[in-house]
């Protein structure tokens, strides 16, 4: 299976791998997926609480290049928008900008889970409900 | 200079050794008779060939030439064999035993023979990939006609206790049928001594061309015989229809004859390669070479490099290295490969091995170039693991609810 060059760009230069301080009040932590799935992605928020934006944004993911660059690529995006425009991101828009085939939809759902986790693990920390999401479809 | 890309995939296919394209070109041109025109020439020159092939075929594996039925390649000699026990001996029973790591084209042939009212025992086979003799000798009945038992594994190349399951199948009255693809060629494969019934083989696994396998079928004790599942012209003693591939075969034959002679030093040098690569990739932290390790192709290792998943580690570097992996996600069906799941390994294991295949052409140069490669995708993707920084922070990931999929 060829991939396309934008995977193949954030494969050979992944944006924003790391850890944030999970312990912190202001990240938020999302782990989604599972070994035997063979992916599993953490993506972290950090989050201004004056403003509500978040300010920093990292990964890592055990997985193929589809399910790396979907994290590399919503850790950008995610850097520098608010809380709420963070949710409007969707997994087409990963199949979209990443020109992932069929097969590798789950990596798309998959980023987007990520994103949903770490925005309710930040919520809950603040004190806030967890947003109750429809179950993902694909996977 | 190292030229790119390296193949290391050669359990999948070999390249063609050039002498054997160099025997096979005059019967694309001058002599391409068909071997069964018994009254000109061109008739003549291209059955003269095919005879001579099919001894060059019968001496790799200690058969009688007229013992060698010529087929498309392993697949069919697989179907044929099967089925066409299935089929002859239907008088004396319906009971199949294989494996669980067989390839498809045998585990495919036997749920196509459930379908059709035969019974077939799948046995399990043991963390290192052989099966249990005992479980065998158990399970076979007196409604058993056949015992299908691969020679070499072509994901993690163990080598059954071949010879101890013949005695079985022969203390019992069973024919034994052995796809013998991944051996043929590699390792010395003597079909009396080994005391196989039947066997399937294929010449593109072997510097061979594709397109062209063998099915061994015994003559004499006892003397073997299997339903043709083509119908035709009643070539190969009835056995196999269809005009003979004559360059296909005389390649195949050529191909034989450079293992039988070469074999030795071929394997000599190859495993001191494949056990450099070894070593040198075992020296990762969290490595584990698949089956067994004493009862092996010299060619072949299968190494999981666990927290790394498959498809990412050959990303990094499959334009430059040509590699299989048992990850879901190098197939279509996003499941882990069958065989490393039949070893026992978890999922998690199963995505993350790498299959390495070597062979005739494979240089030390190349294996060093692997080495480096494959250890600095491996550094790499670790750190980009969060499986690996859960594992260095001493979390047992098994504790940990993952979100089911």
């Amino acid at each position: 299976m060829a991939y396309s060059e934008k995977v193949i760009d954030h494969y050979q230069n992944p944006k924003n791998v790391g850890t944030l301080d999970k312990s912190s009040k202001n990240v938020g932590t999302g782990l989604v997926g599972a070994p035997e799935c063979g992916d599993v992605m953490r993506l972290q928020i950090e989050v201004d609480d004056a403003t509500g934006m978040i300010t920093d944004a990292k990964f890592k993911t055990f997985g193929c290049g589809s399910a790396i660059a979907s994290s590399s690529l919503a850790t950008e995006w995610l850097k520098g928008k608010s809380i709420d425009e963070a949710l409007t991101v969707d997994n087409m828009d990963f199949v979209e900008e990443l020109n992932l085939p069929p097969v590798k939809i789950h990596c798309s759902v998959l980023a987007e889970d990520a994103i949903k986790a770490a925005i309710n693990d930040y919520r809950v920390k603040n004190g806030k409900e967890a947003i109750k999401f429809d179950e993902s479809v694909v996977h | 200079m190292l030229k790119l890309p390296i193949y290391l995939d050669n359990n999948a296919t070999t390249p063609m050794d050039p002498r054997v394209l160099e025997a096979m070109t005059p019967y694309f041109l001058e002599h391409f008779g068909n071997a069964a025109s018994r009254n000109h020439p061109f008739g003549w020159e291209a059955e003269e060939a095919v005879d001579y092939a099919r001894e060059q075929v019968a001496k790799l594996v200690g058969a009688d030439p007229k013992e060698i039925i010529f087929t498309s390649g392993a697949t069919e000699g697989d179907n044929l064999a099967i089925k066409g026990v299935y089929e002859m001996y239907a008088s004396k029973g319906n009971h199949i035993i294989t494996a669980t790591t067989e390839h498809k084209a045998v585990l495919d042939t036997c749920k196509h023979i459930e379908k059709t009212g035969g019974e077939v025992t799948y046995l399990q086979v043991k963390r290192d990939g052989l099966i249990d003799l005992k479980e065998l000798e158990a399970a076979i009945k007196p409604t058993t006609i056949l015992i299908a038992i691969m020679y070499a594994n072509n994901e993690i190349g163990t080598v059954q206790p071949i010879r101890e399951i013949s005695t079985i199948a022969k203390k019992h009255g069973v024919l034994f049928f052995s796809d013998a693809v991944q051996a043929v060629g590699k390792i010395p494969v003597d079909v009396n001594k080994d005391g196989i019934d039947l066997m399937a083989f294929t010449a593109h696994k072997m510097y061979g061309p594709k397109g062209i396998g063998a099915l061994y079928v015994r003559r004499k004790n006892p003397r073997v015989k299997v339903t043709a599942q083509m119908d035709g012209g009643g070539h190969e003693r009835g056995m196999r229809s269809g005009t003979l591939n004559v360059p296909g075969i005389v390649g195949f034959g050529k191909a034989c004859e450079l293992c039988r002679l070469e074999m030795e030093s071929d394997t000599k040098r190859i495993s001191i390669l494949r056990d450099k690569l070894e070593t040198e990739l075992m020296k990762l932290e969290e490595a584990y070479i698949n089956g067994s390790t004493e009862h092996r192709l010299p060619h072949v290792t299968n190494i999981s490099f666990k927290h790394v998943e498959g498809e990412g580690l050959l990303m990094g570097f499959n334009k430059n290295i040509a590699l299989s992996s048992g990850s879901a996600c190098t197939s279509a069906s996003l499941e882990p490969s069958y065989v490393l799941k039949a070893l026992g390994l978890g999922d998690d294991l199963a995505h993350s091995s790498l299959r390495f295949g070597l062979g005739r052409f494979t240089t030390e140069e190349q294996i060093d170039y692997t080495v480096k490669a494959i250890s600095e995708t491996v550094l790499k993707l670790r750190d980009m693991s969060p499986l690996w920084e859960m594992y260095k922070e001493g979390i047992d990931l098994d504790s940990i609810e993952w979100a089911a999929h």
